[in-house]
């Protein structure tokens, strides 16, 4: 029976620097290649509503006729399946998880690159 | 003497997901126990009527937030064995390496529990500290921290890279020698061994009649592991299933310290060996078909039982998981122990509550 074999890993740590952060005060260092927040650039896209249609939980709303694409980051599992639909390459997927939203307001862009929610 | 029935669960502190059991006591010994379950029941299964069968991958790896890659991988396996896909080896490989760093990261969380369970609250930080580890390579290399939706029928959708295998593989040296010192603790450690040793006893006969599965099976001495069956890069890769006697709850956690060593050395040897190639091949029309998907799962084995009709939305969806098979074992050690070692008894086969409801 051994009564102390927690005490080497109890003094290594006690002399060592913590590894938890002081969260909110040090923000979170992101990961490379995290899928953390959906982004849309209109430069190349041509409204095509194959990302809208191929969306699992029906968190992007495409007119065509406005040329206008709308995410809704609520309902957004940032699972990627846009991204890998789009033929003109326009969605994408950064690290860090974007603004703090609290409704269900969409994250409206429009062709004339203003963005609104 | 007097029995009195007290309630255990749905919200109890060892309890990660809400199972409630009635337990009949006789002064502080337990006489039965009395499950109930349905807290958490999402209709999983019925909705491969709305979701069509290539969106449901997502549906699939949401069953269960822990061993979410491995339910994504059964069921991309089960779609491509009815549609005859021949997935690429370096995709085999990889979803192999993501399995296994799956497995690490919920026996590391499973251990946590069990030492807060026991009381050892420093043990659990140093099993989770470890665990953020593992989940930092998973990020980095899929995207996501727990559902990772890297596995889509026919591949994956992410590649790992030359330069991303050398950092992991000498990550991994690190994180072996880490689990090493924290597995020591658990197996090694009077009041550990004191609180786990002797404890719910699980017989081989009774494990094997009572349909028992993973390391609560193989904790009682059957050597029984899907693995072997071969699927993914296992076919190169052989897998000796780890094995104790004793039936207990040290055994159970022996079992689990052991295969987070087997992980590393499998995942070691699938990077080593990973063959370059295609990571996907694109898959067209829709399954016609039944079959029977089998992998092991962290908590053991899991079986998919698909029906398909040539249409896009599925039949029929069935899942068979690991912690319903171990249920009535469960509930079959239960009877006879103290009320003290309930708590770890019911954790010692890793509920998830999540997958068993679905």
């Amino acid at each position: 029976m051994s009564y102390f074999t927690m005490s080497k890993l109890a003094l290594k740590w006690a002399l060592t620097k913590p590894v938890t952060t002081r969260y909110p005060f040090e923000p979170r260092q992101e990961i490379a290649g995290s899928r953390g927040w959906l982004v849309f650039t209109d430069e190349n896209c041509v409204y095509c509503n194959v990302c809208a249609k191929r969306c699992p939980t029906g968190a992007i709303v495409v007119n065509r006729a406005e040329k206008s694409l709308a995410i809704d980051h609520l309902s957004c599992i940032t699972c990627g399946c846009c991204v890998e639909v789009c033929p003109k390459d326009s969605l994408g997927l950064i690290p860090g998880h974007g603004k703090t939203q609290v409704t269900r307001d969409h994250e409206v862009f429009e062709k004339n690159g203003k963005a609104s929610t | 003497m007097s029995r009195t029935v007290i309630p255990f669960g749905p919200q109890h502190p060892v309890l990660p997901e809400p199972i409630h059991l009635d337990l009949v006591v006789e002064d502080e010994k337990v006489i039965e126990a009395r499950p109930s379950i349905g807290f958490v029941h999402r209709g999983l299964e019925k909705l491969v009527e709305k979701k069509d069968y290539v969106e449901f991958v997502y549906v699939a790896e949401r069953i269960c937030g822990i061993c979410s890659f491995i339910h994504g991988q059964t069921y991309c396996q089960a779609i491509e064995s009815i549609m005859d896909v021949q997935v690429p080896p370096r995709a085999l490989y990889l979803r192999t390496v993501w399995g296994e760093l799956s497995r690490i990261h919920s026996h590391l969380l499973w251990l946590g529990l069990m030492a807060d369970a026991m009381g050892f609250e420093s043990l659990f930080m140093h099993s989770w500290r470890v665990r953020e580890k593992i989940l930092n390579i998973v990020e980095a290399t899929t995207g996501g921290r727990v559902i990772f939706s890297s596995c889509k029928i026919g591949g994956v959708r992410r590649d790992i890279e030359a330069e991303a295998i050398t950092g992991i593989l000498k990550e991994l040296n690190a994180i072996e020698q880490d689990m090493r010192d924290v597995c020591k603790v658990f197996l090694d450690d009077s009041s550990a061994k004191a609180r786990l040793c002797g404890v719910g006893v699980l017989s081989k006969k009774d494990a094997y009649d009572l349909g028992c599965v993973g390391p609560m099976l193989r904790a009682s001495g059957v050597s029984q592991d899907m693995r072997r069956l071969g699927y993914a890069a296992f076919m190169d890769i052989p897998v000796e299933p780890v094995t104790r006697s004793e039936g207990d709850c040290y055994a159970r956690c022996a079992v689990r310290c052991e295969e987070l060593m087997q992980s590393v050395r499998i995942i070691r040897t699938a990077l080593t060996q990973i063959p370059a190639g295609e990571i996907a091949v694109k898959v067209t029309g829709n399954p016609n078909g039944e079959t029977i998907a089998r992998t092991e799962q962290p908590r053991g084995e899991v079986v998919y039982h698909i029906k398909a009709n040539a249409t896009k939305n599925l039949q029929r969806f069935r899942v068979r998981t690991p912690t319903f098979a171990n249920l009535p074992a469960m509930l079959s050690i239960l009877p006879g122990c103290e009320l003290a070692d309930v708590p770890i008894i019911v954790l010692t086969i890793d509920p998830c509550i999540s997958c068993t409801e679905r």
